[in-house]
């Protein structure tokens, strides 16, 4: 098992410190030919905009389709499960590249701006018993789920925050930002 | 549900890490930075070399343009407050918009104190020469940093010899013993809790951009190399001649800021960069980065 981190923009750091902590050697990713090398792949926080603009622009969207979910799993967090998901609402005007590959639609900045960011504790026994820190930054909410997709925690009010197919994961909280490391735990077993 | 907690204001700083900020001054620039891959813009009614071209009193901007250009993009907007003019914070703040610049850029309200950034729900960012400052920010309460330079001049220097201030003072923290830590938090003016944490874990509580200066996309890559989280472009942009090319350069050389080969290749033909001013021959008193204490 070889790990990476997109390190295109975003939280990579953070990522890649729990890994550390869990006896893993990420690799930071931002080229094709890294890409290449790796079994797991983590698309971090930051900007979906600015991450799909530069992995279209380096070559990384293609391999990424061909793989994500076969022989790679792609964990996507915030910005990246975004760009995970085939059908994105409220898309940048004229539209947004994206890997696209995990059945879910998700909806950009769904709780509206950053005043409207929060936090509250996860009830997501797949991840473990007791509940997980949930942080949410201008935050993303899965709207729909197609077959094959498994839901792995809501918000009290319904809100898919987090789901699984097969090999690729989706949160639209940040677990990276937290000490609590049971997200990539449950990433890395897959 | 906590909203707007101390982690969430902190923490969308960390989602911009590796990012370019870019200032604009109208809806349509918005969208040319959106699209070269910008992480956020600043909403403003005039550059920072446009502000020291036009001297006078620079103020915060006209709501109605803040509004228009949040309006116009998807990624996150900031706009600037004058420092100590906490009611310009306030109405920034009940327009919706995502981010604070308590910014020397504009004229000082206030030439004692900042704004007490505690007492709001929306984040701040706030400039800073050296680390004394920048904890002193932090303490009251600004959720990001940003190294100042000097705005509007297209010269990097200031922005080097700032952010070379903060890391080498973390890099002597390090070394210190408990006894030199309390002089030395006494000698920079900054709460000792700070200090120490600094001292402790080798770097600052919230993420540090570098700003002021910054023309170039290998400008962008040294501020990166030298170990700020990623920067800020006021008028570096849209004061060249062809600003989306150069937009998009410099998002490039942020990302692959340790790359020299991507760097050289996106340096490539991007016309006329903006017309620099060497800080000697500005006088004293028009020193944007002396603004702040």
């Amino acid at each position: 098992m070889t790990v990476g981190v997109l390190a295109l923009q975003g939280d990579f750091r953070e990522h890649s410190a729990i890994l550390r902590r869990l006896g893993t050697d990420p690799l930071e990713v931002r080229l094709p030919a890294q890409l290449a090398t790796i079994t797991h792949l983590i698309i971090p926080g930051g900007e979906s905009t600015t991450i799909g603009r530069l992995l279209a622009l380096y070559g990384m969207l293609e391999p990424l389709r061909a793989r994500a979910g076969r022989d790679l799993a792609v964990w996507g967090t915030c910005a990246g499960a975004i760009l995970l998901a085939r059908t994105i609402l409220d898309q940048k005007q004229g539209g947004q590249p994206s890997v696209g590959s995990m059945d879910i639609t998700v909806r950009r900045n769904a709780y509206g701006s950053q005043l409207a960011s929060f936090e509250l504790p996860l009830d997501a026994p797949a991840f473990g018993a007791g509940p997980l820190p949930g942080i949410f930054i201008r935050a993303p909410q899965i709207e729909a789920v197609g077959q094959g997709v498994e839901v792995l925690a809501r918000l009290p009010n319904g809100a898919i925050v987090a789901a699984r197919q097969g090999q690729l994961l989706a949160t639209t909280f940040h677990p990276e930002l937290t000490a609590d490391a049971r997200v990539h735990r449950y990433f890395l077993s897959l | 549900m906590e909203k707007s907690t101390w982690t969430t204001r902190v923490g969308l700083a960390q989602m911009l890490k590796g990012g370019v900020i870019m200032d604009v001054v109208t809806p349509e620039q918005a969208r040319i930075a959106e699209e070269a891959g910008a992480v956020a813009v600043m909403a403003l009614e005039r550059v920072p070399a446009d502000i020291r071209a036009q001297g006078g009193v620079a103020r915060m901007s006209d709501p109605a343009l803040i509004v228009a250009i949040k309006a116009a993009v998807t990624i996150p907007v900031m706009a600037k407050a004058r420092i100590g003019h906490f009611v310009e914070a306030q109405v920034i703040e009940a327009l919706g918009i995502d981010y604070i610049d308590e910014s020397e850029v504009l004229t000082p309200a206030d030439e004692e104190h900042h704004i007490n950034k505690h007492k709001f729900k929306i984040p701040f960012v706030c400039g800073c020469k050296n680390l004394g400052e920048g904890l002193r920010r932090i303490a009251e309460g600004a959720a990001m940093l940003r190294t100042k330079g000097e705005a509007g001049t297209g010269n990097v220097v200031e922005a080097v010899r700032h952010a070379r201030a903060v890391f080498s003072a973390i890099r002597q923290l390090q070394s210190m013993d408990e006894d030199e830590l309390f002089v030395y938090a006494k000698n920079i003016q900054a709460p000792y809790a700070l200090v120490q944490q600094v001292a402790a874990t080798g770097r600052l509580p919230v993420v540090n951009f570098a700003a002021g200066g910054i023309a170039t996309p290998a400008d962008a890559a040294l501020m990166m190399q030298l170990g700020v989280d990623g920067v800020f472009v006021g008028s570096g942009i849209f004061k060249s001649g062809d600003p989306a090319k150069r937009a998009r350069a410099i998002v490039e050389a942020t990302t692959h800021y340790k790359d020299p080969e991507i760097i050289a290749r996106v340096s490539k033909g991007l016309g006329e960069a903006m017309v620099g001013i060497e800080i000697s021959k500005i006088p004293a008193e028009q020193l944007l980065a002396q603004r702040g204490w």
